[in-house]
């Protein structure tokens, strides 16, 4: 043992040290961790809380991001007690009040995404750092959803993603902060296969028409996994950049490829240019190997529908959901936003809608906006009512498992609304999958210290 | 294989088509005025919104609230009755069908008077002013222009209908004599490339065999001898730059069953359009429609399976590959003159 000096040992010198630090530092994390914890990003401390919607009101998805818009509006106002309540009338479990979200009126920040994933990001950077955002949610494009959540991951703000159909954006991309109710792309493969399988038979040639990102890649994965476990061969798949407008020098290689059936991975304005375009190429007039030439749009919603008109007649894809399905929930949120706006939701929209309220319930149940306890409110959560049937907020990878909709392009439409017909509902159960298939790490719940 | 290219060419001379066009105006402005005007995209866009405006005058409708029929929110539905169809009978309906090329009486005009004012009210200022200041002032005024279209008609495409007579695919095999189902191609593809060299056959015999086309061509060569022998050089030049706004604006009118038209069509066929400009060479009116075609078919090639497999992407880059290379062999462009900007 050695002895300083002035008579203090190494010992206790060490021993002095160590108390110092506990008394300064861990030991008041450890007897009011949970009082320091609610000093998060962005804590509401007035009356308001507001959320920020990154909405693509511009770019191939525009129509989308409008229709979101919408919704968003009407979920704020329906949150707020105003209007006729809407879903909130019908989610089961609920803990909503209709007097905002824990007392605090909504109120929301809205940025234009421009179907750009670095605006996207850079939007939701200024909403959750100028306006204080406490969550951020919209998009219309996976590759924005994988953006914003990575953001949000690092920033510590939860992120309720709109419309996004990427396997990406809860597969190898997903986020602890990251929540998506929007079905994926192998959903819909596993969803829309038999139905093919039935209507055009086992020895089908598919040439895909891919958008060149994390959406189009994936999809054009799973749907080649379905097709060719049908049976069918794929041809040719071929990326094409998002927002191209005008597809035709990659239709021509379509006409003398050997293909007989299309399958356009495409999505939003690009689906309509690409499929109007496709059907002036005299596609769907068209024989091949013996066949009627096909054309399938594996991810359709009925705006793209209304959008292509005639076009769509007859074509296959999948949905989200509908608004002509007549479960409550459903009926009680056509009737709202019909009310609201003189025409009826789209998938996009009905998806923004139900995250907001999703996410306000989950903060109502967890009785703080602390986001690892709103996490915590939301993981595993099982609810109905909000037009999908029984629907389970999977825990592993922030995945809403739920039904799917096998649709089909109106032959005989009653209105310019009446373009979709729903030919399958396809239950939980079958659409059901491994969540580690897809790899991915969920990382932390603990927020940021700053954001 | 045969058969694969020459659907590739067709679609190139579809495409090219459309770049010539708008490359065509461009150069007209430039050759005349000295301006690098990158409104010209706007214009194109314009042209196609009148195509929009014509469509939605002649579908207009009388709508009557019927309280006994609901919608299935609850609301009382709305029955529409088509107006000109009901004033014009047959005629009604084949205005309607044929919106698009009737479209072109009202773009006619609107794109003259735009063209004009444009050019008064604004450009003129700036013929003095360096290249960047127009190109500067420009740019913004195309940028309020498509910012207006979009408050009015929204964001999202708004699609044209093609004529009911001429939608399908033409058999351009069978008319070759190859076997039948081969090779075809939309009709209206094939009526915007014949539309589109009827218009640049109409603009070059209209340069070389008036004598108001005269006046501008020499007026392009030497201005201010032009203007010491008496002729308002000024006056004409106004013409042609509302002309140029004319060929955008017809451009853009009968490419909107094609491409369903947004507010920001102008842009994206801006870049394009100077491209061909530069590849063609600066105030070269041939050169501008070559390079039109050109990169037109080139595009239309380097999308084929088999060229992307050997170098993935080209479908995106060749255009920008072609003006380097272009550029970096023959700095003035295919046909440029000397002292285009040289100054």
């Amino acid at each position: 043992m050695t002895y300083s000096r002035k008579g203090m040992s190494r010992r206790t010198l060490i021993k002095t040290g160590l108390a110092g630090v506990l008394a300064t530092g861990v030991s008041p994390m450890i007897f009011t961790r949970g009082a320091w914890a609610q000093e998060f990003c962005n804590n509401p401390t007035g009356d308001t809380v507001t959320i920020g919607l990154n909405l693509p009101l511009s770019g191939a998805y525009a129509e989308e991001g409008a229709d979101e818009q919408k919704a968003y509006q009407l979920a704020v106002q329906h949150l707020n007690g105003e209007g006729d309540g809407g879903l909130i009338n019908v989610l089961t479990p609920s803990a909503l009040k209709g007097n905002g979200v824990l007392g605090k009126k909504v109120a929301f920040v809205t940025s234009d995404s421009q179907t750009k994933a670095d605006v996207a990001r850079a939007g939701a950077t200024r909403m959750i750092e100028r306006d204080g955002a406490i969550m951020i949610t919209g998009g219309s494009s996976s590759a924005e959803a994988v953006a914003v959540q990575g953001l949000c991951q690092e920033m510590g703000v939860i992120f309720m993603a709109g419309l996004t159909h990427s396997n990406d954006t809860t597969g190898k991309d997903k986020k602890r902060y990251g929540f998506r109710h929007f079905f994926n792309a192998y959903q819909s493969g596993i969803a829309l296969g038999p139905v093919l399988g039935q209507e055009y038979g086992a020895d089908r040639r598919a040439y895909h028409l891919t958008a060149d990102y994390t959406w189009g890649w994936t999809q054009e994965e799973s749907i080649k996994a379905a097709t060719e476990a049908l049976g069918w061969e794929t041809v040719q798949a071929v990326r094409t950049p998002l927002g191209a407008a005008d597809f035709s020098q990659y239709l021509t290689p379509v006409l003398n490829s050997g293909a007989d059936v299309l399958i356009l991975n495409h999505y939003g304005n690009d689906m309509v240019n690409s499929l109007t375009q496709a059907v002036q190429f005299g596609l769907r007039d068209r024989q091949a190997n013996g066949k009627t030439f096909e054309i399938v749009t594996p991810l359709i919603s009925e705006l793209m529908a209304k959008g292509a008109g005639e076009n769509v007649k007859g074509i296959f894809g999948t949905s989200n959901w509908h608004w002509n399905l007549q479960d409550p929930g459903t009926v009680a949120f056509t009737k709202s936003f019909g009310a609201a706006y003189g025409s009826p939701p789209s998938q996009a929209a009905h998806t923004a809608y139900v995250q907001t309220l999703l996410y306000a319930d989950a903060v109502e149940r967890a009785g703080t906006f602390y986001p690892p306890e709103v996490i915590k409110a939301l993981e595993g959560f099982e609810f109905d009512g909000m037009g999908n049937g029984a629907t389970l907020y999977r825990a592993d990878d922030h995945q809403c498992m739920k039904s799917v909709l096998v649709v089909r392009g109106n032959e005989s439409p009653t209105s310019q609304f009446d373009v979709l017909n729903v030919v399958r509902e396809v239950p939980r159960e079958e659409v059901d999958y491994d969540p580690t298939i897809f790899g991915g790490e969920l990382g932390p719940a603990e927020p940021a210290p700053m954001c | 294989m045969f058969e694969v290219i020459l659907l590739q060419f067709v679609n190139g001379l579809d495409k090219g088509g459309a770049y010539a066009l708008i490359a065509l105006g461009l150069t007209l402005v430039f050759g005349t005025l000295g301006v690098v005007n990158f409104a010209h995209g706007a214009l194109f866009m314009l042209g196609a919104f009148c195509a929009v405006t014509f469509q939605k005058l002649i579908t207009l409708e009388t709508v009557t609230v019927d309280p006994t029929q609901l919608s299935p929110w609850g609301t009382p539905v709305e029955v529409r009755e088509p107006l000109v169809q009901a004033w014009l009978g047959d005629f009604g309906a084949v205005l309607v069908n044929y919106s698009v090329p009737f479209s072109l009486l009202l773009a006619i005009p609107v794109m003259l008077i735009v063209g004009i004012v444009m050019e008064r009210g604004l450009i003129k200022h700036f013929y003095k002013r360096p290249h960047a200041e127009q190109i500067l002032v420009t740019f913004g005024l195309a940028i309020v222009l498509q910012e207006i279209v979009k408050a009015i008609f929204g964001a999202n495409p708004i699609p044209q209908p093609v004529p009911a007579d001429l939608r399908g695919a033409a058999d351009i095999g069978a008319m070759i004599g190859l076997t039948p189902g081969i090779i075809t191609y939309p009709i209206w593809r094939l009526v915007y490339f014949l539309f589109s060299a009827v218009v640049i056959a109409a603009v070059f015999a209209f340069l070389r065999f008036t004598t108001f086309g005269m006046v501008v061509r020499a007026g392009m060569a030497d201005r201010e001898t032009v203007g010491l022998l008496g002729i308002n050089i000024d006056r004409r030049f106004t013409i042609m730059f509302g002309l140029a706004a004319v060929v955008a604006g017809m451009a853009g009118v009968m490419y909107t069953p094609l491409l369903p038209p947004n507010y920001h069509l102008g842009m994206d066929f801006l870049v394009l359009s100077f491209v061909v400009v530069v590849v063609g060479g600066m105030g070269s009116l041939p050169g501008a429609v070559a390079a039109g075609f050109l990169l037109g078919i080139l595009q239309s090639f380097a999308s084929m399976t088999q060229v992307k497999a050997l170098v993935p992407g080209i479908d995106q880059i060749i255009i920008y590959l072609v003006a380097v290379v272009v550029l970096l062999v023959r700095p003035r462009g295919l046909m440029g003159r000397r002292g285009v900007m040289e100054a």
